[in-house]
């Protein structure tokens, strides 16, 4: 059974250009996916479209069997909390500490006063604190999170998505800011939420080879279209040229997708 | 050979611009039959009667208390006005500001509400409610009270503008109510700047007070007025010296704070 399906979503934030045509797709409990593509090609805007962060133009998109389109807005704060997220530029609040951090991700489950007001359960606070020792930052807890590396921050970014104990996590290309070392570590800790938990994770991609080495499947994504769709061994270089658009036309005709 | 008619030009702009602005000041003045040399002529003498007259000797330091307690009085009066303005400021604000603001209407009328407040100097505005109010404390307070909201509306939509929306699409993610987002990604961030805001307020307020104490017949204000009127010039000159000081400390306290904070 699919956790997300989506049908022929469409999405243009202007009446000229299309960001997305026509993408269907569907992706099954504890599977990890890539989403590769050029700057520019609606990476960021389809994975948007998931917990409708942006709004759904055309298509639908099914996750766990609601249809994310048609919901109002407190049917859909209520999915979003099935839904964990992480950034790029991890988006903490950068002057409140790690601990506060991580306990945002319960504020879904929250009343509004609740919520103002810090009411965080005792259970949930041990959760917390979990995490931040499975991610290795136990140490920074009350620490200011404009002090913690990109690295670190990140993983803050990692626990507070897994706080709210999601169905899935979308990953809005989580390494494109870290150098070698720390992507290895955030990407590794991505890998282990999937096989561990068996938390579907969709993740944006710039770079081919982790995207291979570390995704059960790879979605390539050109121009607001998908051109590749399967298993990550039989992502070949002539479908990478094709998302890429680094090879000529003729070559490109030979692809069957 | 650019560089040199490059710097001819600059040249020229300078000397053109410098003969405008004399033969502005000079119309001006022949204009409005002010003379600037008898201006600075009579320096000395406004010098010398400000040293002979405004000193403060130990008959008008018996003064001191009743003083002390009108400047409290001052003091506590825009401080109290700050800190209701900041309450009315800051729904104002996140009502104005393009990041939590819910709809264009309530953003206009809380800009419109700010504009209005902030372009009326607080002097007419003490004018405007000493006609409704009388002379007492409230039409003082009040004074302060609009023009701060005024002002603070408008330093907070800029801090709440300026504030990433990074953490916003993030709490966003996770379900977060509107209130949630607000209180837990908005105002942590704009907050340092928020209080800086409030003191440097504090500080205005003060210096206003005095002024419109004279209006309204309240405060250090009505002091300095009554001393005047009654040619006690010792006694205003100790007025104005615990202004100053109190201004003085009351920056330095808020310069502290500020660097605590931020």
């Amino acid at each position: 059974m699919s956790l997300v399906k989506v049908e022929k979503l469409g999405k243009s934030y202007n009446s000229q250009t299309k960001v997305l045509k026509d993408i269907s797709f569907e992706v099954g409990s504890g599977e990890f996916v890539s989403i590769i593509g050029p700057s520019g090609a609606g990476k960021s805007t389809l994975l948007r479209c998931i917990n409708r962060m942006v709004e759904i133009d055309e298509g639908k998109v099914i996750f766990d069997d609601l249809d994310v389109g048609s919901l109002n807005k407190k049917e859909l704060r209520k999915m979003r909390t099935n839904i964990g997220m992480i950034f790029q530029h991890y988006n903490l609040v950068p002057r409140l500490s790690v601990i506060e951090n991580v306990l945002h991700g319960r504020l879904g489950y929250k009343t509004t006063l609740q919520g103002v007001f810090n009411k965080f359960t005792e259970a949930e606070k041990e959760h917390a604190f979990f995490l931040l020792k499975k991610l290795g930052i136990e140490d920074h807890a009350y620490k200011r999170c404009d002090q913690l590396s990109g690295g670190q921050q990140q993983r803050v970014g990692i626990a507070r998505s897994l706080i709210q104990e999601p169905k899935i996590v979308l990953c809005d290309e989580p390494i494109a800011s870290l150098d070698p070392n720390a992507s290895k570590v955030i990407m590794d800790y991505l890998k282990s939420i999937t096989m561990e938990l068996n938390i579907t994770c969709i993740v944006n991609l710039h770079q081919v080879e982790i995207a291979r080495n570390y995704s059960d499947r790879i979605i390539g994504l050109s121009k607001g279209g998908i051109v590749f769709d399967g298993p990550s061994y039989r992502l070949a270089t002539d479908n990478t040229d094709e998302i890429y658009g680094t090879k000529t036309v003729e070559t490109r005709k030979l692809v069957t997708v | 050979m650019n560089e040199k008619v490059m710097r001819n030009h600059r040249k020229r702009q300078t000397i053109i611009f410098s003969i405008i602005i004399i033969v502005l000041t000079y119309l001006s003045s022949d204009i409005t039959n002010f003379n600037i040399i008898h201006g600075i002529a009579t320096l000395p003498e406004a010098v010398k009667w400000i040293f002979s007259n405004l000193f403060i000797n130990g008959e008008t330091l018996e003064r001191l208390p009743k003083i002390l307690e009108k400047l409290a009085e001052t003091i506590l009066m825009s401080i109290a006005a700050t800190t209701t303005a900041t309450v009315v400021s800051i729904f104002l604000g996140i009502m104005g500001s393009k990041t939590t603001g819910t709809s264009t209407a309530l953003g206009m009328f809380a800009r419109f509400v700010a504009s209005i407040a902030r372009n009326i100097p607080v002097v007419a505005w003490a004018l405007i409610l000493l006609l409704s109010f009388g002379q007492n404390s409230v039409t003082g307070y009040l004074a302060l009270f609009v023009g701060s909201v005024g002002f603070l509306t408008r330093a907070f939509i800029e801090s709440i503008d300026e504030a990433s929306l990074s953490a916003v699409e993030a709490l966003r993610a996770t379900g977060a109510t509107y209130f949630q987002i607000v209180y837990k990604a908005v105002i942590p961030q704009c907050l340092p700047q928020m209080i800086s805001w409030i003191l440097f307020m504090i500080e205005t307020n003060i210096r206003s007070a005095t002024l419109v104490g004279i209006l309204t017949g309240t405060g250090i204000g009505y002091s300095f007025d009554l001393y005047y009127k009654t040619l006690n010039y010792n006694a205003v000159a100790l007025v104005t010296f615990s202004i100053v000081l109190s201004v003085i400390v009351i920056e330095l306290i808020s310069n502290h704070i500020r660097k605590v904070i931020l």
